[in-house]
This record gives structure tokens, sequence and C-alpha cells, in this order.
């Protein structure tokens, strides 16, 4: 079975059927670009995945554990979902980086956020172990409890530290580690919103066509940093326009258009043999617009 | 003569701080509940308070005094309130809708982007609205505020409507005893006060300069 299985995701929005299922797995440690002309479905799929859209119908099965069925409604409550979203993370083409925090804070807010519901959580365990525990024990027990916490804390704020600078390194921007995001060139925000989405070891890194708010000459320091993580074994899915960054570092290519999934198969066979008529007319079409 | 006329407006000042302050601590909050319900997806709820903001905004604060002062004993055969606790009790409600609307326009202006990148990174609705887009907010709705607080300033003027003392009122009625001059002398210690106030914003507006929206 493979690491992530998507059977027959639909999604409409009104009348208007934008996934028309679409089924498709991956490989751990894969890269998959999905391509296709815009309002086909691809953005949709991505935001699907994330679980910013719901799916009307399909599951998605992920490690060989069904993480979503849309049939299943009462395990798609809100509190539930957010915890299914942590098995991905997602860049966005418009960065959304937080400004008013700098890089670092942007990076280590939702750890934060996460480590301190653990954090109040053994507080609560610790409190009802002294409820519990005979009258003359619970002084002694409080002050062993609270030299547990302190420390856990402050492994808590080391861990954190340690991961944001290396995954700051990783982008290459150790340097701007206190700048805030509009002092930041376009490709160094999306660096730095790269950083901040492996900072919760996604299974699954999303990216919804990360250079294309940017300016040219600013594309490949983000293609870089993507082509990087390929190396270090992440498994990603990238929604793109840009062909050549498709055909380089992508295993696996999907095509869709009109909410299906016209193609699939390697760089190789979708570039080199496209077998479906529409995929190859998308392909000359943004060959066209290279020119 | 002099230093005992400053003396007596201050005493009503006093009552003018005291309904500027009592307003702003109520109607702040107050107009943040009223800008949730005015965006609620429950549409019964939204309506409901889309119609209130209407009404209280549509009408004049006087009549809005005199109607939470008389309105209970006309129409209930209830006690009068304390004319004070009317006037504040107005003046909040009053206030909160003019908030709400503000506290709306700089909710709906942050970008979807913001939350669903809070979203994807697993936090909880209240965690992105307070850790994400409230400061945010705030910066984009300090200056509004602080015409809106200005204004509250010179509305307090309004209260003399059912005979609180506040510092107009207590000018006013010099006159009647042939002294013109105190009730001109009364803009001095607006002044002085929306003096501080737009101050404080101004220090307020540069403190958020730190970052950009």
């Amino acid at each position: 079975m493979a690491f992530l299985e998507v059977k027959d995701y639909r999604k409409k929005f009104g009348e208007n059927e934008v996934l028309k299922g679409i089924s498709f797995s991956l490989e751990k440690g894969e890269v998959l670009a999905i391509i296709g002309s815009s309002g086909g479905g691809k953005t949709t799929l991505l935001r699907c995945l994330n679980f910013l859209e719901i799916p009307d119908e399909g599951t998605l099965t992920l490690n060989g554990e069904t993480l979503f069925d849309a049939s299943e409604k009462k395990q798609n409550t809100e509190s539930q979902i957010r915890e299914k979203r942590l098995h991905f993370g997602l860049v966005f083409q418009q960065f959304n980086l937080f400004p008013q925090y700098t890089v670092f804070r942007n990076i280590t807010l939702a750890q934060a956020l996460l480590a301190g519901q653990a954090f109040a959580q053994k507080k609560r365990e610790f409190a009802a172990a002294r409820r519990a525990a005979p009258k003359e024990k619970r002084r002694a027990l409080k002050a062993e409890h609270r030299r547990i916490l302190a420390e856990i804390r402050e492994n808590q704020k080391r861990g954190i530290a340690e991961k944001t600078d290396a995954l700051l390194e990783r982008v290459g921007l150790a340097d701007k580690k206190n700048a805030y995001p509009y002092e930041l060139s376009g490709g160094q925000q999306q660096r730095v919103a790269i950083a901040r989405a492996l900072a919760l070891s996604p299974d699954i890194l999303c990216f919804d066509e990360p250079t294309s708010a940017l300016d040219p000459e600013l594309t490949g320091e983000v293609l870089k940093v993507i082509k990087g993580l390929k190396s270090s074994d992440s498994t990603m899915i990238v929604v793109t326009h840009e062909m050549e960054f498709a055909k380089n570092v992508a295993d696996r290519v999907i095509f869709i258009a009109d909410g299906r999934i016209e193609e699939e198969g390697t760089p190789a066979e979708v570039f080199g043999d496209p077998k479906s008529e529409k995929t190859a007319a998308f392909l000359r079409k943004s060959l066209e617009e290279l020119f | 003569m002099f230093w005992q006329i400053s003396l007596e407006l201050l005493q009503g000042f006093g009552v003018t701080c005291l309904i500027f302050a009592a307003t702003l601590l109520f109607a702040l909050p107050l107009g943040l509940v009223l800008s949730f319900g005015s965006m609620s997806r429950f549409k019964p709820l939204k309506y409901v308070v889309k119609v209130f903001v209407w009404i209280i905004r549509g009408t004049p604060l006087m009549l809005q005094i005199l109607v939470v002062y008389y309105g209970p004993a006309l129409i209930f055969h209830w006690g009068f309130l304390d004319r004070i606790v009317a006037v504040v009790v107005a003046f909040v409600i009053n206030y909160a809708c003019y908030f709400s609307e503000i506290y709306r326009g700089g909710i709906e202006s942050i970008s979807k982007g913001q939350y669903e990148a809070g979203q994807v990174l697993g936090m909880t609705r209240s965690q992105i609205f307070f850790r994400v887009v409230l400061l945010q907010v705030v910066k984009r709705i300090v200056p509004p505020m602080s015409n809106e607080v200005i204004t509250l300033v010179k509305d307090t003027s309004l209260a003399r409507i059912i005979v609180v003392e506040e510092i107009l009122k207590v000018a006013y009625d010099f006159t009647v005893t042939g002294l013109i001059w105190p009730l001109f002398y009364t803009a001095v210690y607006y002044l002085v006060f929306v003096g501080l106030l737009t101050l404080l914003f101004g220090w307020l507006e540069k403190k958020l300069q730190y970052f950009k929206v």
C-alpha cells in the first residue's frame, strides 16, 4: 500500500463541480508535480488535502491509516480536522507570513502553541495525581512536579529554538532571524514560509504555485530550496506552472483538466509522450508562452 | 473668582471624564461582541444585530439618552435610573454600535490567507484570532478609533439634557447669573483633554509602526 492514497475526491461549490473524482497515490519520499491550466481544480485539490476545504466525497489514507472519510461526518468535527491538518504542510502562493512577528517567531509560533497545549495537559495530570495522593505527601509532590514542569518547559523552548535555527540554516536565512516579513524580498519571504511549514514536521508538504507571485529573478532561490528538500527525503506535492521544474525535480506528474486527472506518469512519460490530446495541447501552449 | 470658577468647572469636568471613561470601558468590548454578531454565519442573529446598529446609528444620541432615562418609567412605570447611569447606558450602547462597525471593517480587511496560514499550522480559531489577526486589526483601526474617541469627549456634553452636571452644564448655569465667559472657558478643558488623547493615539500608531500590514 502506498504512503498516501487519495480515492475519488469530489468537491462542489454550489452547482459547480470542481473535483470530479480524483484518485492518486504517492510513495514516501516522492515528489509529485500537479500541472494543468488555471480553473482546472489543482488548487482545490491541494486545499482539500490540507482540509482547508472538506471534500464532499472520497477517502484519504496515510501510512495505512484512514485519515479522512467524507462519509464519516462524525469524525470530521472542527477539532478533529485540525489534528488531521497537522499531517500536511502548505506553502501558499502569497506566502501569508504573519506580518507582526519576526522570521523566528513566524516559524516558532505554531510549535510554541502546540508545546503549550502539551504542557497544560501535563500540568493537569500532575494536579490530578496530587489530589489522589495522601495529604502529607502533597507538598513534596508539588515541589517535585514544579521541578519537572520547569524542566519540560526548558526542554521545549530549547528544542524549538534549535530546530528553528536548523531550519533557517536550511533555507539559507540564518542571518534574517530577527527581521520582519516586510523587510524581506518575496523570495526570502517564501523561504521563511517553507521553513514555517517544515517546523511542524508534516508527513507531506504541499506547495501551491510557490513561485507564481515572485519576480522571475527570485524564483530560482525558492525552487533551489524545494529541490534541496527532495534530497532530504521529504514527501512533497507541488502545484506548479514551472514545467522545467516539474520535469527535473518531480518523480511523478499529474495533469489535471476540468476536475479530472487527464494524465499521470513519470515526467518522461507525461512530457515526452503524452497520451491524451488535452495534455499535449496544454504542454504545447505552455511551451509557446515560454518563447 | 477665576480660581473659584475654574475649580467648579473642574468638578464638572470630572463628571465629563467619568462618562468618557465608563463609556470606553464598556463600549470597547461590547462593540467587539456586536461586530461578531454582525459577521455571524447564523443569519437571524446577523440581521437582528444589523437592524439594531441601524437604529442606534440612525437616531440622535440625545434622543437615546431621553429614552433610556424616561422610557422605563413612562412605559413600564418603573423607577427612574440614576441620571449618570442612564447617560452611561445610552452612551455605551451608542458607541458600541459605532465601534462594532469599525471593528468589522478592520477584521474583514485582514486577508483570508492569514486565517488559512493559521489553520494549516493546526491553530484553533481563537488562537488564530488572538495570536494572528488581532494585532493587525488593532493597527488598522487606530486612526478611525481615535476619531470616534475624540468625538466622544465632546458628545459627553449631551448629558446635560437630563441635568447631569457635566462641565458644559456647570458653565451654562453661570450664564443664568450673568456670567458668560465660563462657557467659553470650557473649551480650554476640552482642548487639553483632546490634546492628550491625540498624543496618546500618535504614540500608539508609532508603537505599531514596527510592522506593515
